[in-house]
């Protein structure tokens, strides 16, 4: 089988044995790449200061346009989670915060958290900068389409922000929005905030369709010449995978947004079943509301995993770089990728153990479950055998990598016990779930967008950040949000139940109050210590100390443009020609301790580099 | 397509072949045009929305107490004194799909660069599409008038109408969009912007008549949802 490649001499991916260059048969041959089979793309450069800067097409613009919006939102879900944790720690405290705001906090709070934040950041953000520069494309292949994403993007925040100031405020029906309670009487935001809601989710999806295209086809159909699939970043991995998963599991929230808004504006029943109101008859009736758990859970659960594929990915890349060795088990790693971001769409269930739904049903999903827990832990194997004798730089991008393994072991192993049934129907709707899911898709992923940051800040900025005020952010970021989180496991066990605005004289009071409190307080700290990132960025954006060309030496092109910070269109006048893979690091009998892509094998002639 | 060459890449046959393309560098569909590969996966994802929207179709369906009406009673038509049942839907199925049809020749006149047929065909497919919105709405209008809403059913269950005015007005949002792009390609193919590789609106990409063959994707693709519904709604 293996000679019917032979012909192609960039079809060298299948092997991962180390060739030993021993002169013979490596000469000026073996950097032979066939040339280009896609003319070179033209671009549309902007003139005025609003096609540069406001309606651009650079996919480097629109990239940190999504980071800086997304990050917008994010603090004002920050802030409400310090809201929630006020009333929590200290009930009474603050006077406005009644149990209708209580609600509606953490409605908006969830939602921003996953959707608008995290979602936005990781493949709007990460997704728009870095795929075209590590695949070693000139831009996205539909500038114009990225452009309209983005301002797709931002007129669905406007709209989800817009229902603060709407009769009624947002809606207060918990971030999975089930019915029928988020469209009766009674839940806050019954009326106006839910159905801006579910305008502005609907608008998400639009958007985010149509910067999911670019990603994908640009990756498919765009790699530069030697870029093969099995070359790419883990980056580019993960947020692929991440945003084949979003095309996939948008549809359904899309159509569950659609009909609860036709149930709320026109008086459909598609989820409203016959219900009795103060002894009342109301219209709806005939509809089921399990049918909305399972089309929000089919994107739902998918979800989390947009949100951890491309935390995998660029954990892996900046594991490799600061430790200064190959990733372990790179395609192991890609598989563990792809096979979990296949499982994922066969787990959605397990969110819906007490819904009622059939005993067998439980059963099925609990395996699914469980069987995910496979790669998932072959991955983070494979970041410790990474680490494993490095030659690790203990900077504060190292920092947060170690804070990531950390936390997201932690939620990863809760997981296990939420995803059995018998252990989960105790479990369900307390504090342990809290627990579990905000250390596992809230830290850990948030531990990687601020190592991504101090990582490529340099490159975008062209500047270091500071690496005092780094580990001042990382240790109160780490140490803090274990002390949030950890505790809430206790909480969880002793049975107290997350969404109550307040315990009253429940018997719960007595141990948990002091806990409470203590939890609201590093609450209160660890979302001050974010604002130590902004002053960072701010001051070293002008005062920083340059980074110039390549200052981690890593070996992946994002790093290797001619200009620094990367100017529209990436690459000069000529694109780069990729000869390996990205993790060519500490190659035996190599000048330096890498190995960059687009180093021809006839100038490492004598190493023993892997054959990729 | 067969008659695809790249230089130094030599294709192989069937599965083989497909590994190969896989593994190998810049593309993974060779000679694949950007717009075509993105028109699939497009399609893969609407595939998914209406794939939901049916299956929340029959579990509403199925799940209700009420009795669903009875399709060939509720969709037909009284002509010349004789109730004739799915008379007019037999009619828009055979309106859209010979659409299709002319949407397949005006490709096949797009790659040879007859111009004149080419934009005939397709603004015939626009009136066919249009044509087709026209009858729905006829069909909507005669529903409305025999008391059916979104949120009541003279005959039977009200998820009815709450299930067909939204699936048929999702699938008729779909038709009306294409016919709006269609009318829109008809004037760039008579106007020539295929011919000259004329620049679009605030971008750089060239007109190319690959544009026709990816908006006839999008037109077969919706033909190809219509059926899928008409079993779902009026066979069923």
């Amino acid at each position: 089988m293996s000679e019917d490649f032979n012909d192609n001499k960039t079809i060298q991916a299948q092997s991962s044995e180390a060739i030993s260059g021993g002169g013979s048969g490596i000469g000026a041959d073996a950097d032979y790449v066939r040339p280009a089979e896609v003319a070179d793309q033209d671009l549309y450069h902007g003139h005025s200061f609003i096609t540069k800067w406001i309606f651009c097409q650079d996919a480097k613009v629109i990239g940190v346009q999504y980071f800086l919006l997304a990050t917008f939102t994010g603090i004002i879900g920050l802030i409400l989670s310090w809201l929630m944790r006020l009333q929590l720690g200290f009930p009474g405290l603050a006077p406005f915060m009644t149990a209708e705001h209580y609600y509606q906090f953490v409605t908006m709070h969830g939602m921003i958290m996953v959707v608008y934040f995290l979602t936005a950041l990781f493949l709007g953000g990460f997704g728009n900068y870095l795929i075209p520069l590590m695949v070693g494309a000139r831009d996205m292949v539909f500038p114009y389409l990225n452009m309209v994403s983005f301002w797709s993007f931002f007129v669905a925040v406007a709209v989800l922000l817009a229902s603060f100031f709407v009769p009624g405020g947002p809606t207060g029906s918990g971030w999975t929005l089930y019915p029928p309670q988020a469209i009766l009487e009674g839940t806050p935001g019954s009326g106006w905030g839910i159905m801006l809601m579910c305008i502005s989710l609907i608008l998400f999806v639009a958007g985010f369709t149509m910067g999911g295209l670019n990603y994908l086809i640009t990756v498919l159909q765009a790699r530069t010449r030697g870029m093969t699939l099995m070359r790419m970043p883990l980056t580019v991995w993960g947020i692929f995978t991440a945003t084949v998963l979003a095309m996939l599991a948008f549809p359904a929230l899309l159509v569950g947004a659609l009909m609860m808004s036709l149930d709320n504006v026109l008086g459909t029943s598609f989820f409203m079943p016959t219900i009795l109101k103060a002894g009342e008859v109301l219209e709806y009736g005939g509809g089921s509301p399990i049918l909305f758990q399972h089309l929000f859970w089919f994107f739902g659960h998918p979800e989390v995993y947009i949100v951890a594929l491309p935390a995998f990915g660029i954990i892996s890349d900046l594991i490799s770089v600061h430790a200064r060795k190959n990733i372990f088990g790179y395609r192991m790693m890609v598989w563990a990728i792809v096979g979990i971001g296949a499982l994922s769409f066969f787990v959605w269930a397990h969110h819906m153990y007490v819904s009622g739904m059939n005993p067998w049903f439980g059963f099925f999903f609990a395996t699914t479950t469980l069987i995910i827990a496979v790669p998932t832990a072959m991955k983070v194997y494979n970041w410790i055998l990474t680490l494993w004798r490095g030659n690790i730089r203990l900077n504060t991008v190292m920092l947060w990598c170690l804070g990531f393994i950390v936390t997201f072991v932690n939620g990863g192993i809760t997981g296990i016990f939420l995803g059995n049934v018998s252990v989960d129907v105790p479990l369900s709707d307390t504090y342990f779930v809290i627990a579990h899911f905000h250390m596992v898709m809230g830290i850990a992923p948030l531990m990687v967008i601020m190592g991504a940051v101090y990582h490529w800040f340099p490159l975008v900025a062209g500047r270091f950040l500071d690496e005092k005020l780094g580990k001042w952010h990382f240790w109160l970021t780490f140490l803090g949000a274990y002390s949030i989180y950890f505790p809430m496991h206790y909480l969880g066990f002793i049975g107290v139940p997350r969404r109550y605005f307040e315990m009253y004289d429940s018997p719960y009071v007595t141990s948990a109050v002091g806990m409470n409190e203590f939890i609201s307080l590093a609450a209160f700290i660890v979302g001050a210590a974010q604002f130590i990132l902004i002053y960072n960025i701010i001051k070293t954006l002008k005062t920083g100390k340059p980074a110039g060309h390549n200052p981690w030496q890593a070996c992946s092109l994002e790093w290797l443009t001619p200009t620094v910070p990367p100017e529209h269109g990436n690459w000069g006048d000529r694109l780069p020609t990729v000869h390996r893979w990205a993790y060519d690091y500490s190659v035996p009998g190599a000048k330096e301790d890498f190995i960059t892509q687009t180093t021809p094998p006839s100038e490492v002639a004598n190493t023993e580099v892997e054959k990729t | 397509m067969s008659d695809i060459k790249i230089e130094g890449y030599e294709f192989k046959p069937g599965f083989k072949g497909m590994a190969k393309d896989t593994g190998s560098d810049q593309t993974m569909f060779k000679g694949v045009h950007w717009g075509k590969a993105m028109m699939w996966i497009f399609l893969l994802s609407d595939t998914f929305i209406f794939s939901c929207f049916l299956i929340s179709y029959m579990k509403g369906r199925g799940s209700t107490i009420i009795d669903w009406p009875n399709p060939s009673e509720v969709f037909g038509l009284h002509v010349f004194g004789v109730d004739v049942p799915l008379l007019l839907i037999a009619i828009m199925t055979f309106v859209l799909i010979t659409s299709s049809g002319t949407m397949a020749l005006a490709v096949k006149y797009g790659y040879e660069k007859n111009k004149k047929m080419c934009g005939w065909l397709i603004l015939a497919t626009a009136i066919g599409g249009l044509t087709f919105v026209g009858m729905q709405a006829f069909e909507w209008g005669k529903l409305i008038h025999e008391g059916v809403r979104p949120w009541e059913n003279p005959f039977g269950a009200p998820q009815f109408g709450s299930f067909f005015f939204m699936i048929t007005g999702f699938h008729g949002t779909h038709v009306s969009i294409g016919v709006i792009f269609l009318f829109i390609y008809a004037y760039k193919t008579f106007a020539g912007h295929y011919d000259q590789g004329k620049r679009g609106w605030f971008t750089t990409m060239k007109g190319d008549y690959v544009e026709i063959e990816i908006l006839g994707l999008y037109w077969h693709f919706v033909d190809l949802v219509w059926v899928f519904i008409f079993a779902f709604f009026y066979l069923w």
